[in-house]
């Protein structure tokens, strides 16, 4: 590691620890539906919708009506973005005329679930496939949409801890409009118009094509880029406009732009961890889901700097040098940006799988075993490192609710936490939440290491699932992993290395974001209405104490244990054994497929 | 002359012998326990054992989620086994190990569970041998009395009871007194009084009358009697699984589907690494059900039934009757103790130790009323008045009868009692109360009265005002003394964070002056049941669990509305009825030992529980290396135990994760040692204990067994 890269990684985490509060008061108030300074220049737009729409800013819902709510705006969401990829030939914006067969039944099925998910999953390169119209109208407003309805559904639950006696946890629709007016709208704006500032492109014009010094033509992609670019990373979406993703230089184009994409990734969901602790009104209970997020966050960008830093050792023992010296970076460029460097790859890295974002600046595939673990890991134990927005707060409230129930019968109480009763139906949604995604990335992944299918056939044209990948041996094993725990998470980034472009994998991890998303919401939204149907109970000398640094410990230790107790055997398999295959001097020579970004 | 001479022991002025001893301040639970058993009965070990086996049964065994898992496990390792001992392939030995280790895990945890019920049956059958059937003297409506056995009685009979009876059944003296030898119940072998109205006419079945007679109106039918539900409740038949221990079952079953997830899936996931390398070979349902039962919460799946029926026991143990498990359990959430004053901070009665006459009064004066109104008031207050007067000048009882006299009873809405005698109009009760009396019939209470009524107050004695008609007459000095060791519990109570609060009838200044002595940290003065009952609902609408006792008529209201409500068994049936627990020692400080009983019960449970899911990290690194040694033998880097060879690894753990049931069924059935301290510094060492504790103990644990493996070449 150099003192550069240390120094770049705190100076992000003290912006992070900067912006936390004023965020938090910030959606506090959005979320109250109190006034706030921009409400002068936004609150017509938020009147115009409950006007068009026939939606009651003062009604209140019952967690089950929530819940239908929520379903019923994704899966009309999922026809629209269904159908408009499948009518791109006939739509406008299409300059490159991208016609209907390269959007087939199951990428744009896999596709419209991605986004409607905020999952971001891309199976399809946008430069090679999407018109901009569908980039724009589809994509890019269920980057807002899913980012909001997950900021909403965080909400609602924190409405269970804070509310008492009440049957209504909220009201979706209003929920879901003021966090995209006030919160995700004006972000976005300011990102968009910075990132353009800074050499993003933000045009509709048709590619161009330019002959090199070499004299070859190279075919450079146009598009509305920033505008994508900010709801990507502000919603952590995370799904690119171009195949490269956050390593396009059109995209991402200077270490300026990446720090402020790192920040706009963890703004929002480190803001909600303090809007949790005003809400139930005790901001140390905020703090602590902060801290331990924090704690969590530090212990994994710092396994996976040094990994890559340490490098290849059979590069090493040939000879080369890792170390970094003033010419050189040393350590592990393969499928890095030399723009970037180490250090802000390993950041970006661990930061996009903290959080559900899945953009990615370098490749993930290409890190050395431990540090791939990292991303993996995150993933599995349900990215609620700060998280995707909302859905962070929400999965660590998840296992705020576990860890208080395991350990909180150790102080000789019925476990409690922010004075609601942990009881059984809690614990039941608690417990189905974690077995839906556990089962659909185990399953998924197991089905895909040994199903195979005929060659040539609909389902997987190449053959058997592993046909698709482009290493073998573990390497291989935890690219297919590693999928279907992105999807499950709905993170969306890749390890790439295997082409999911196929009936059978756009179906099943199409399946896979699914379940990861409504199955773990629905049971949540259960626990927030029995949560806000009972009573707080007064905090005394003898309640679990919820803030300080002992909780802290106890719940990032649930967090690994949990996820570690469920995927040790899957990793040991993956990225642990390939570790200890790497150190003695073995690697998984890529298959003849060609690389695939994704 | 010998130096040491026999000191009689103090005298309390107690009648209530359940109510004298000084609470043991070392720690909430007193280490003898009138029924304590040993914990390995040879009896019990061997009923134990026999049930352990009929417990296999999956049609019962499916009820417990996590050792049907093990089961279903052992039954598939034994079949392929038994395939493989018919074909003659495969490594039989080292299966026919696993099968059996597995059963023991079953057997283990079903020998847990019936140790706990074993218990609580043997202590059902020393209830069931009081439960003779005897004859009862019942009433018939004309007055007359026959013969009948007492398995014919029920509620609403009256039955007569003479020296040497046995009760027939539960109920209430409607006339006489008598004393009542209640020691099969309680244990305790003086005798107490049982007499007609009041707060003492209750009488439990089974208790035996020793002199006097007494008229008694059955209150319940047969098999409904205390005992009955005693009998059922110890012995585990009509157990129903309290919601804590629900919501755990849920938290357990969930955690085995996910390992059951992570195993299954295991199979394909190695299928594709046996592929890739060709090397090695796809893990035998053997070894892949070992891990399965590893990893699964087998030790609180299996002792967690064991726990529930063990805090149970322990509530009986004290002496307690709970209604349910639930109560026992909410217990332990209580928040706010509502203590009576009387009886459980002091020593139940003030004395009546001075007589302060107003001005313009004697002594004499004011003593001669004090006693002729307190001639027909039975409590010990009254009584102490009485021998006071006769003590200070000479006042002798005297026969009321002969004069025209009507008592006034004590009542808690006017706080005063007396008599009208002779046309003269005496009461005595609060100082509010008699000079509100007073000044209502035109008479004068002047500032100073109050005064030295408070002045009495302040010293934490109670002023018993004395009238006659509208002359305010004096006043009567009572002293309260608090319970040794008192300030002390009260302490460990506010550490466990409860907040305890001193109910009682006197005035605040009375009240407050108690209250400080000893050390409470609230009192509600001058308490009406009305009061009690607004006190507690305030308490609960602010978000606390509020738990008293009670046993009066009046209580009953705020009995039922408490959280957790101890009734004494020397009350009367309708504060029992409305109580959640009954104390058959009628002991009111036994709250708090129920309280630590409820708060050790879910302690236990979550030690446990934290201590199963941390020995999982072991026995992961035992098997997972063992597991694809021929795959990918640099996963041999994993062997942080070193383990001799992948079958001795997996049998280690195996065996650990089995024994680690028996090791601990101990401490399932003790409970966790408990301390009274905050909660904070409780988590700090349970997680030192059974966090930290669990994740390095089977580290070692494995390593020593897969060494005598290996020592005894059965590995």
């Amino acid at each position: 590691m150099t003192a550069s890269g240390i120094i770049e990684i705190l100076i992000y985490f003290g912006v992070i620890v900067a912006i936390t509060k004023p965020m938090g008061l910030f959606l506090v108030a959005v979320y109250d539906g109190r006034r706030t300074f921009l409400h002068p220049a936004l609150r017509w737009l938020e009147t115009v919708t409950y006007k068009s729409s026939g939606i009651r800013e003062d009604e209140e819902q019952h967690w089950t009506r929530y819940s239908i709510s929520l379903i019923a705006f994704s899966a009309i969401s999922f026809l629209f973005v269904y159908v408009i990829q499948r009518l791109q030939a006939y739509l406008p914006l299409n300059p490159q005329n991208f016609g209907t067969p390269v959007m087939a039944p199951d990428l744009a099925f896999n596709t419209a679930v991605s986004f409607v998910t905020n999952t971001n999953w891309q199976s399809y390169s946008g430069e090679s496939t999407l018109s901009y119209f569908v980039q724009m109208a589809a994509l890019t407003v269920q980057n807002f949409c899913s980012g909001a309805a997950g900021m909403a559904v965080a909400v609602a639950l924190v409405r269970g801890f804070s509310r008492q006696q009440t049957k209504t946890i909220g009201n979706f629709w209003v929920d879901l409009t003021r966090g995209t007016v006030y919160v995700l709208l004006p972000l976005s704006i300011i990102g968009a118009l910075f990132l353009c500032s800074q050499g993003v492109i933000q045009n509709l014009k048709p590619n161009d094509v330019v002959t090199t010094l070499e004299g070859v033509k190279q075919v450079i992609p146009m598009g509305p880029v920033a505008s994508q670019e900010a709801i990507k990373m502000v919603g952590t979406n995370g799904g690119g406009f171009f195949g490269a993703n956050s390593a396009h230089p059109f995209e991402n184009p200077t270490p300026f732009t990446n720090f402020i994409q790192l920040v706009m990734i963890f703004s929002i969901p480190a803001g909600l961890t303090y809007l949790f602790g005003r809400m139930v009104k005790d901001t140390r209970q905020g703090w602590a889901l902060f801290a331990t997020m924090s704690l969590l966050f530090l212990i994994g960008v710092f396994v996976c700097y040094p990994a890559e830093q340490h490098g290849n050792p059979i590069l090493t023992n040939l000879g080369l040098e890792s170390a970094a010296t003033a010419g050189q970076a040393g350590g592990n460029m393969e499928g890095k940006e030399v723009r970037f460097g180490i250090a802000t790859s390993a950041l970006f890295t661990t930061v996009t799988t903290d959080a559900s974002c899945g953009a990615v600046n370098n490749a993930h595939d290409s890190l050395t075993p431990l540090a791939g673990l990292v991303p993996l890991f995150n993933i599995e134990t349900g990215e609620v490192i700060f998280g995707g927005v909302g859905a962070g707060l929400y999965g660590m409230l998840l296992f705020a609710i576990v860890a208080v129930f395991i350990a909180g019968l150790m102080v000789g109480r019925t476990p409690e936490y922010i004075g609601k009763k942990i009881e059984q139906k809690e614990v039941k949604m608690a417990m189905l939440a974690l077995i839906a995604t556990a089962a659909s990335i185990l399953i998924f992944a197991g089905l895909s290491s040994v199903i195979g299918f005929s060659k040539n056939g609909y389902w997987n044209p190449a053959g058997a699932a592993i046909a698709n990948l482009t290493n073998n041996g573990p390497h291989g094993f935890s690219e297919i992993l590693y999928a279907f725990a992105s999807g499950a998470g709905n993170n969306g980034s890749a390890f790439a290395g295997i082409n999911t472009n196929t009936p059978w994998y756009n179906l099943t991890l199409g399946l896979d974001m699914l379940i990861g998303r409504f199955l773990f919401i629905i049971p949540l939204l259960a626990a927030a209405g029995s949560l806000a149907a009972k009573k707080r109970i007064a905090s005394t000398a003898g309640t679990f104490p919820t803030h300080g640094p002992l909780f802290v410990g106890l719940l990032a230790g649930v967090v690994v244990i949990v996820g570690a107790l469920t995927y040790f055997p899957a990793l040991a398999l993956g990225p642990i054994v390939e570790h200890f295959l790497l150190e003695s001097g073995k690697l998984f020579a890529s298959l003849p497929f060609g690389g695939f970004w994704s | 002359m010998s130096t040491v001479t026999d000191t009689p022991s103090t005298m309390t002025p107690d009648s209530q012998p359940s109510s004298s001893p000084a609470p043991d301040t070392g720690s909430l639970i007193p280490k003898k326990l009138l029924r304590a058993r040993p914990l390995f009965d040879r009896a019990i070990l061997r009923s134990a054992t026999r049930e352990s086996f009929v417990k296999l049964n999956p049609g019962t065994l499916w009820k417990n989620p996590v050792m049907f898992v093990v089961e279903v496990g052992a039954a598939l390792t034994t079949v392929f086994l038994v395939r493989d001992l018919a074909s003659g392939a495969g490594h039989t030995g080292f299966s026919f190990q696993i099968a059996l280790w597995l059963w023991f895990t079953v057997l283990f945890a079903n020998f847990a569970e019936a140790m706990a019920e074993a218990r609580g049956k043997a202590q059902a059958e020393t209830l069931r041998k009081t439960k003779s059937d005897s004859i009862a003297h019942r009433m018939t409506s004309s007055g007359k009395l026959e013969d009948v056995p007492s398995s014919m009685l029920r509620a609403g009979d009256v039955v007569v009871c003479e020296t040497n009876d046995i009760i027939p059944g539960d109920g209430e003296v409607i006339e006489g007194i008598a004393t009542v030898d209640e020691s099969v119940i309680t244990g305790e072998s003086a005798p107490v009084i049982r007499e007609s109205g009041g707060d003492r006419s209750a009488v439990t079945g089974g208790t035996k009358v020793l002199s006097d007679q007494v008229q008694i109106k059955i209150t319940s039918n047969p098999g409904e009697t205390f005992l009955d539900r005693m009998i059922a409740l110890v012995e585990g038949a009509e157990r129903q699984k309290t919601p804590n221990e629900i919501a755990l079952n849920i938290l357990i079953a969930g955690l085995t589907l996910i390992f059951l997830l992570a195993v299954v899936t295991l199979q394909p996931f190695a299928a594709y690494s046996v592929a890739a390398q060709h090397a090695g070979a796809v893990p035998s349902i053997a070894v892949l059900t070992a891990l399965l039962v590893c990893l699964i919460p087998t030790t609180i799946g299996g002792l967690l039934s064991a726990i529930g029926i063990a805090g149970m026991d322990r509530v009986m143990q004290h002496n307690v009757l709970a209604m349910s498990g639930k109560a026992v359990e909410a217990s332990g959430d209580v928040n706010t103790l509502l203590l009576d004053k009387t009886g459980t901070i002091t020593l139940g009665n003030r004395q009546a130790v001075e007589f302060l006459p107003a001005p313009g009064i004697t002594e004499p004066e004011l003593a001669d009323a004090a006693q002729l109104s307190s001639l027909a008031d039975e409590t010990p207050e009254g009584r102490s008045i009485v021998v006071l007067a006769k003590e200070k000048h000479g006042l002798r009882g005297r026969e009321v009868s002969e004069h025209d006299a009507r008592f006034i009873p004590f009542s808690a809405y006017t706080r005063m009692s007396g008599v009208d005698i002779d046309g003269r109009q005496l009461r005595k009760g609060a100082t509010e109360a008699i000079m509100r009396f007073v000044t209502e019939l035109g008479g004068v209470a002047p500032d100073e009265f109050r005064e030295s009524a408070d002045r009495i107050s302040r010293t934490g004695g109670t002023p018993l005002a004395v009238a006659d008609g509208r002359r305010l007459l004096g006043i009567v000095h009572l002293k309260d003394i608090v319970k040794g060791g008192m300030k002390e519990r009260i302490g460990q109570l506010r550490a466990m964070g409860i907040r305890s609060v001193m109910i009682t009838g006197d005035n605040p200044l009375t009240a407050a002056a108690i209250a400080s002595e000893a050390g409470v940290d609230d009192f509600l003065a001058q308490a009406t049941p009305k009061d009690k009952l607004e006190y507690i609902r305030r308490e609960q609408s602010e978000g606390r669990l509020v738990a008293m006792t009670g046993d009066g008529t009046n209580d009953a209201p705020a009995l039922a509305q408490a959280d957790v409500g101890l009734a004494m068994n020397t009350g009367t049936m309708a504060a029992k009825e409305a109580g959640n627990m009954v104390d058959l020692d009628s002991n009111p400080t036994k709250l708090i030992e129920v309280v630590a009983i409820g708060k050790q019960l879910l302690i236990t449970r979550g030690a446990l529980t934290t201590f199963s899911i941390a020995n999982d990290v072991a026995k992961y690194f035992a098997i997972i290396p063992a597991m694809f040694l021929t795959t990918f033998p640099v996963l041999e880097h994993l062997n942080i135990m070193r383990l001799h060879n992948p079958e001795s690894a997996v049998l280690a753990a195996v065996i650990f994760n089995a024994l680690i049931i028996i090791a601990l069924v101990p401490l399932a059935l003790r409970g966790v040692k408990y301390r009274p301290q905050g909660a904070a510094a409780l988590l700090r060492r349970n997680l030192l204990i059974y966090g930290v504790g669990g994740i390095i103990v089977p580290f070692p644990g494995i390593w020593i067994i897969d060494r005598l493996l290996v020592f005894l070449h059965l590995a």
